[in-house]
């Protein structure tokens, strides 16, 4: 992974710096709270309900063991012994003080890392595919693209203002785990016919309370002109976005009111007024720096098949099952990718203690050359994990809790914090996600449902980004009550599509009894081996909706 | 009144006149509006931009001001930035570019790499402590107004 050099950690340590500055001048009362609210977003620092939150930039979901082992002091010492991964593959902590921030700061400084612009209306952080550089189907790796794009938008004096906030994601495979296509820009990283890299670009997807799917604005973008077109995207942004109503000023609404051709006519005619004014392409040079750093690692020469993982898959029937659903093919020969389930029944979705976070660090060294990802799903990963060490990994797992083997399932679910923490919230999220797991555990019946995406948010901002679950939950208050709309039929992957409200919503009793009718429908309707999404593509919302309020 | 220009504190005299009472002496500050109706031959004039204002509209009579001086109405906006950029790196204006309205220390870093050079610190904040905010970074990953080469290609 990305090691910094003497200017990447001199940018955090003075960000450390100009942040503490701030904090001081904020608890001594020269900067008023409106003032440094706009300040501290932009380090990630928000009031919560009950306290504030601090959220750490993973950037594309890259960890080393020695980093999760500061997040976890950090869990120690300044929050209550627990971190939270969130949807755009960060950590967040629930319970820093205001005074400690800069401390943290300097703790995580110390191990190349940092909460910059994960918040606030600026480029966020940078998501990519959790499984870049280990996966079959991959094209490019993204890596080096977002590690040039996390420097080049870091501190990007122009675009600190934006009108909204920014995300970017990065994809490099066939089949994208990205989300892109939800990302205010997308980058699909391809070869054209001669081998050259370049991006397909989207613009304009996101959730929230409009929820819509990027458009392609350019379908090559060399890798040369990834930050000049970027900056073109961003300058049209800034300068057109709109300013006066906080819900309509996401560039997706930019590019809906113009319309693509406009918008699309706009970016090119500044991209051509850059490059003529003498903007600076991406050296090549530059491109091999950050893409030596993403090299493979010191893989064995091993066989496809590994007859130890056989013989325990034959003896281990639990094992077999979470080979079955935990693991997936890795590119290399006689190694697999290892997801670690971060869901289970009792614990908040994404929720991990100080003391799993040192175990998945000790693990990590041990079988996976000390690397872990992080995945918008909420869960992590190993990604270079030897077939021949499965079960030895599986039983550490099992030991830390990270073992449950229901990635894809119905409790695999998205959940952002609700309103037990959020003051956007309108209702509770993580109560709910956890009733859904306790009451859908039978193993068996949730490999018969097979693949279904649930999401859930507490309020329309959609952090649990519920308008792309296969089955969606919203939360929603309605004269005081808490109440669940369910939306079906969506997906955040190349077949992207925003879910649709089925009806009436329902309180926190009645959720379960509905989702359980939902599956029935599916269940006594599909057909042989049809997944839940395209069997409600093929049936549409109505024996659902007929079913699901036949007694009203 | 104390600004801040070319990073030192300066005495300026420069006069914002908005068009109500009488034209006031010496060097004036003016709107778009302002300028395109009032007769105010013989003066030094400054242009104030609003973040909606458009370049297109000016960028034939830059010639004609002695600074331009772009409005924050609220430092959350961010389109003067922008604008300060395009005027120094596009349409080639050479003299002051000032930041007026919302303006404290927490903006100067990036208001200077986007082609500022002249702040009006807003009343009620320390001048001399905003001076500091220059410094704030040493590195710059980007080009800008005020970095035209990478750096990666700095040696």
């Amino acid at each position: 992974m990305y090691q910094y050099n003497e200017n990447d950690q001199r940018i955090v340590d003075e960000r450390v710096v100009q942040f503490r500055g701030q904090v001081k001048r904020r608890l001594a009362g020269e900067l008023k709270e409106d003032e440094f609210r706009i300040l501290r977003l932009q380090n990630g620092l928000y009031l919560q309900i009950q306290a504030y939150m601090l959220r750490v930039a993973v950037p594309y979901g890259l960890l080393s063991s020695r980093q999760l082992r500061m997040l976890a002091h950090i869990a120690t010492k300044y929050d209550r012994g627990y971190g939270h991964m969130t949807t755009r593959q960060n950590m967040q902590f629930n319970w820093p003080k205001l005074e400690d921030v800069p401390d943290i700061l300097d703790d995580l400084a110390s191990v190349q890392m940092h909460a910059i612009q994960t918040s606030g209306n600026c480029i966020r952080n940078i998501s990519a595919d959790q499984f870049a550089g280990v996966a079959e189907d991959e094209i490019v790796d993204p890596r080096p693209y977002a590690e040039i794009m996390r420097q080049w938008s870091t501190f990007h004096p122009e675009f600190a203002y934006l009108p909204r906030k920014f995300k970017f994601a990065f994809t490099g495979a066939a089949q994208d785990r990205a989300a892109i296509q939800f990302h205010d820009i997308g980058y699909r990283a391809v070869k054209n016919y001669a081998g050259e890299v370049g991006f397909k670009i989207y613009v304009g997807g996101g959730m929230g309370r409009t929820p819509m799917i990027g458009k392609l604005v350019n379908d090559f973008v060399p890798e040369k002109d990834l930050l000049v077109y970027t900056e073109a995207i961003m300058r049209v942004y800034n300068q057109f976005g709109r300013r006066d109503n906080k819900y309509k000023a996401r560039i997706k609404i930019l590019v809906h009111e113009l319309k693509l051709p406009k918008f699309i006519e706009l970016v090119e005619t500044e991209f051509a007024a850059l490059r003529q004014e003498g903007a600076v392409p991406l050296d090549a040079a530059e491109i091999d720096r950050v893409t030596a750093h993403f090299t493979d690692p010191d893989y064995m020469d091993l066989p496809d098949k590994s007859e130890v993982f056989n013989q325990y898959l034959q003896d281990d029937k639990d094992f077999s099952l979470w080979v079955k659903q935990n693991i997936l093919a890795h590119k290399k020969s006689g190694y697999a990718i290892v997801n670690l389930s971060l869901k289970k029944p009792g614990v908040p979705p994404g929720d991990i203690t100080d003391d799993q976070m040192l175990s998945v660090a000790d693990i990590a060294d041990d079988y996976s050359f000390g690397e872990i990802r992080s995945t918008h799903e909420q869960n992590l990963v190993f990604a270079d994990v030897r077939k021949d060490d499965l079960y030895q990994v599986w039983q550490a797992l099992k030991d830390v809790g990270f073992a449950e083997p229901n990635i894809g399932t119905l409790q695999d679910m998205i959940c952002c914090p609700g309103l037990d923490f959020c003051t956007l919230a309108n209702a509770r999220s993580i109560p709910i996600a956890d009733k859904i797991t306790t009451c859908f555990d039978d193993m068996d019946y949730l490999y018969d449902l097979g693949e279904l995406k649930l999401k859930m948010s507490g309020c329309i901002n959609a952090c649990g980004h519920h308008h792309v679950g296969h089955i969606g939950i919203l939360g929603v208050d309605k004269k005081g009550q808490e109440l669940y709309q369910i939306t079906l039929g969506g997906s955040a992957g190349d077949d992207a599509s925003i879910g649709k409200i089925i009806g009436p919503g329902f309180d926190q009793d009645e959720i379960i009894p509905a989702l359980k009718n939902i599956l029935s429908t599916y269940t006594r309707l599909r057909e042989e081996g049809e997944g839940f999404l395209a069997a409600y593509r093929r049936l549409g919302m109505s024996p659902f909706k007929e079913q699901l309020y036949a007694n009203n | 009144m104390q600004i801040i220009k070319d990073k030192a504190i300066i005495e300026d005299n420069w006069v914002h006149y908005c068009g109500e009472g009488d034209l006031p002496e010496g060097d004036l500050i003016v709107s778009l509006d302002i300028w395109q109706e009032m007769d105010l031959s013989g003066r030094n004039i400054g242009l104030q931009l609003e973040p909606d204002d458009m370049l297109s509209d000016i960028k034939d009579d830059l010639h004609q001001f002695d600074l331009i001086a772009i409005n924050f109405p609220t430092f959350a906006d961010g389109r003067g930035y922008s604008m300060a950029k395009i005027l120094r790196d596009r349409l080639g204006y050479k003299k002051e570019i000032r930041a007026v309205g919302d303006v404290m220390r927490d903006q100067l870093f990036y208001l200077q790499r986007c082609g500022f050079n002249a702040y009006e610190i807003k009343s009620g904040r320390d001048i001399v402590d905003a001076l500091e905010a220059f410094e704030d970074f040493s590195v710059k990953y980007q080009t800008s107004s005020d970095e035209h080469i990478p750096l990666y290609r700095r040696k």
